[in-house]
């Protein structure tokens, strides 16, 4: 199997984070795996983004036209990336920052998180990348969740370790928004 | 960062040529900052000096390759990095070395020009690249990774085949693949033979010969002589050192034909090709120079139709025509590079159905 | 029969093809009595430049490496951090250090490069014609300054030994002249306390040797001679301008 997934936002909503710990957590079902970044010139606040393969064969192209899954953290990527999402695929949007009224994406599922507000639920916005996370392997199945705790263990330094647990319920909370 | 399996790492192209360039025992590193390919003095930095060696954040791209050519005339592995404007100062230094038939890397991370430019991905450097770049007449070995491991692996063999055939050896890369993050098996470095470098100048004691370094030649036939001797040994390359990767090629009706990340995207275009049940292949040349022409003519004695994919205007197209039989068309699609021009699988896919239904 | 005069082992037995009078030979000979008074022609690596020093290899019994124009501090910095064991040492004229190679040398210098910089000052650029370089004196004729240099347009002449001066990295900075047997004899003090500092590992050390130019000049080499005397010394005063022995 092929996976890909793309991960839009503006720079400081850890888009390239979550690439990673996807990317890390596919690293770890021993799948082979390419992140592609790409982001603004400016070192904060442009825009970020990121298309994450993995199979277990050969990953191919770093970079997909039509995305079978993408994550759309602000309104400014949901207009210019929505309409790309592959037919069949799965478009999954921040409710919070994007406005949702008479979204049409034909042959696309949507699945609205409000993940700012599930973030600021969970005691720090800041964790609105954990909960994409967590909404997209609840929607793709294409990743065990523990392989993304083991993720975490990579991705973040010793010293923040002890914000796993925090950043794993905030993965539950998205999955469990996701599922509806 | 250790991941998955103990031997494989999940790192950034740029990273990895700093990683291959530690295993390959490069000693000294000299450049400069520019985007998009400032990992790779960053790590070195932080790393080459812990194993001894030295790194120079230079003056300039042209005290940079200055200093490459002091330090390879001096005996040791030594390599720079950057990108297109950057590389355009360093063509100086890089006719010199060529002149002094001197080895070193020279990474070149391509970014969209002219001029200033943009940090987006471009193929738009291989003429600069592969027609040597500067002043004088001559070439340098030009290899064109498409995956993070190549990154590794080909600057590791740049070190190897610019000692071998003395004269520079540049890894043309660009942006994704400098960019992008892969896993990657850090081999050890390989255990080729190579010359000895009875050449370098290292303090001339009683009864040695006097090494002398240089590009100036004004005898009468001395820089005709260099120049026939440099091109037997551009042969020699061709006959020796051609690497290419070729993908469903034995039924093609249409091979597409693309280097560096462009190949990558083709791959999967090619994929989608084959599972609409179109006979399409790809062939992918790893060294630019010297180019692999006899297995492009001996693809072409098969298969007539050729698309050639790159982000510029055409550039290797050029050399794929000299290569191939006089009765294959070679068709063009390629995109100048800057923001948002990357091809997409799918865009290429079309690309792909266009020529193949026209032909059939 | 004592033998008063020979050939300082570090030069080859042949002979240059500097213009009569001009004053590259003099500098040459004292250069590779450092080397040979030191005894360290078998460790050193020169680098030659683009110019009339260009041929440093046909003279010096020591390996050379030729640099690009302006450029040999950069690749001195290269060999040097490659070979740190070893002596370096560049050979430059006026239009190859202070014009095109201002960069590089200015970067070496302040780097403190333990190297050892001869600098040919003869207020032109030899090997292309006597064109204007970037230490011709005000007023002075060249090829390309056929109504003489005007300050107002082409700038003042530079003042390497004193700028260098100001660099933290430089240890020694001294100029010197090769117009009078005293001025030679005390020259070669100059550059052999320049090669010992690099031999002591003490840091970058740099020498302005002002010499003739007598083909260029229009002058016999006589009146060359009193030129660096009336005209330049003036202009580039002789001396130390730094030594950090002396901090």
């Amino acid at each position: 199997m092929r996976y890909d997934v793309f991960f839009a936002g503006y720079g400081g909503q850890g888009v390239l984070l979550a690439g990673n710990l996807l990317s890390y957590a596919a690293i770890h079902e021993g799948k082979n795996v390419s992140f592609f970044p790409a982001y603004g010139v400016e070192k904060r606040g442009g825009s970020a983004m990121c298309t994450i393969v993995f199979a277990d064969g050969d990953t191919g192209s770093p970079v997909v036209g039509n995305p079978s899954v993408s994550v759309l953290l602000n309104q400014l990527s949901f207009d210019k990336y929505a309409a790309k999402v592959k037919q069949g695929g799965i478009c999954i949007v921040n409710s919070s920052l994007v406005d949702c009224q008479n979204i049409t994406l034909p042959g696309v599922e949507i699945v609205l998180v409000p993940m700012n507000q599930i973030a600021l639920d969970l005691g720090d916005v800041r964790m609105v990348n954990m909960v994409a996370c967590g909404a997209y392997i609840e929607k793709s199945g294409a990743l065990q969740r523990a392989s993304l705790e083991a993720a975490l263990k990579k991705a973040l330094p010793e010293r923040n370790h002890r914000l796993i647990p925090a950043n794993v319920n905030a993965m539950e909370a998205g999955a469990q928004a996701a599922r509806g | 960062m250790q991941t998955g399996s103990p031997e494989k790492i999940f790192v950034k192209g740029n990273e990895a040529v700093a990683m291959a360039a530690l295993e390959a025992g490069c000693h000294c590193y000299f450049g400069y900052p520019i985007t998009p390919q400032s990992d790779i003095p960053e790590y070195l930095s932080r790393e080459l000096p812990r194993l001894g060696g030295e790194f120079i954040q230079a003056e300039s791209e042209i005290g940079a390759i200055n200093m490459l050519l002091g330090a390879s005339a001096a005996g040791v592995r030594a390599m720079t990095s950057s990108s297109g404007p950057g590389i355009s100062l360093k063509q100086e230094g890089i006719s010199y070395m060529a002149g002094s038939e001197l080895p070193g890397v020279i990474v070149d991370v391509m970014r969209a020009g002219p001029g200033l430019g943009g940090i987006d991905a471009s193929q738009a450097d291989y003429f600069q690249a592969t027609r040597g770049g500067g002043h004088g007449g001559y070439r340098i070995i030009v290899l064109a990774p498409a995956s993070v491991q190549e990154m590794y692996d080909l600057t590791m063999l740049a070190f190897d085949l610019s000692d071998i055939y003395r004269m520079p050896a540049m890894v043309l890369a660009d942006s994704v693949i400098g960019q992008m993050k892969e896993s990657v098996t850090c081999g050890p470095r390989p255990e080729t033979v190579l010359p000895p470098k009875n050449w370098v100048v290292r303090g001339r004691a009683a009864g040695e010969p006097q090494n002398v370094v240089k590009s100036l030649y004004l005898g009468d036939g001395e820089m005709e002589a260099f120049h026939w001797k440099m091109q037997a040994r551009y042969q020699e390359l061709a006959d020796r050192e051609c690497r290419w990767e070729e993908v469903h090629t034995a039924d093609a009706e249409l091979i597409v034909t693309a280097f560096g990340s462009t190949s990558r995207i083709a791959k999967t275009a090619v994929a989608m090709a084959r599972e609409a049940g179109m006979k399409v292949g790809l062939m992918r040349p790893i060294t630019l120079f010297p180019f692999p022409k006899k297995a492009y003519a001996a693809l072409s004695e098969r298969c007539k139709l050729f698309l050639d994919v790159e982000l510029s205007t055409g550039q290797m197209i050029d050399d794929v025509r000299l290569s191939v039989a006089r009765d294959a068309d070679v068709a063009f699609y390629g995109r100048p590079p800057g923001a948002g021009s990357l091809p997409t699988p799918e865009e290429l896919f079309e690309q792909i159905k266009k020529n193949y239904r026209a032909a059939a | 029969m004592k033998q008063v005069f020979t050939r300082p082992e570090s030069l080859k037995d042949v002979s240059t093809h500097f213009c009569p009078g001009c004053h590259h030979g003099s500098v040459h000979r004292l250069v590779a009595e450092a080397l040979d008074e030191f005894g360290i022609r078998s460790e050193t690596i020169g680098v030659a430049s683009v110019g009339c020093s260009v041929f440093l290899y046909g003279y010096f019994d020591v390996d050379v490496i030729e640099a690009p124009h302006g450029r040999a501090p950069a690749v001195a910095t290269g060999a040097k951090r490659a070979r740190p064991d070893r002596i370096v040492f560049t050979y430059q004229g006026d239009g190859d250090l202070a014009a095109i190679g201002m960069s590089e040398i200015i970067h070496a210098a302040n780097r403190g490069e333990d190297i050892t910089v001869i600098f040919v000052n003869n207020t032109t650029y030899g090997m292309t014609g006597g064109q204007m370089a970037p230490t011709t004196l005000p007023g002075q004729k060249t090829s390309t300054s056929p109504y003489g240099r005007d300050t107002s347009k082409d700038g003042s002449p530079f003042k390497m030994a004193e700028l260098l001066s100001n660099l933290d990295g430089v240890a020694f900075s001294a100029r010197v002249a090769l117009n009078s047997p005293k001025n030679v004899l005390n020259a070669k003090k100059m550059i052999k306390t320049a090669f010992r500092y690099q031999v002591e590992k003490k840091g970058f050390s740099f020498i302005e040797a002002l010499a003739s130019c007598p083909t260029n000049w229009g002058m016999n080499p006589l009146d060359a001679n009193q030129r660096v005397t009336d005209e330049m010394i003036p202009y580039f005063p002789l001396g130390v301008y730094k030594n950090t022995a002396n901090l």
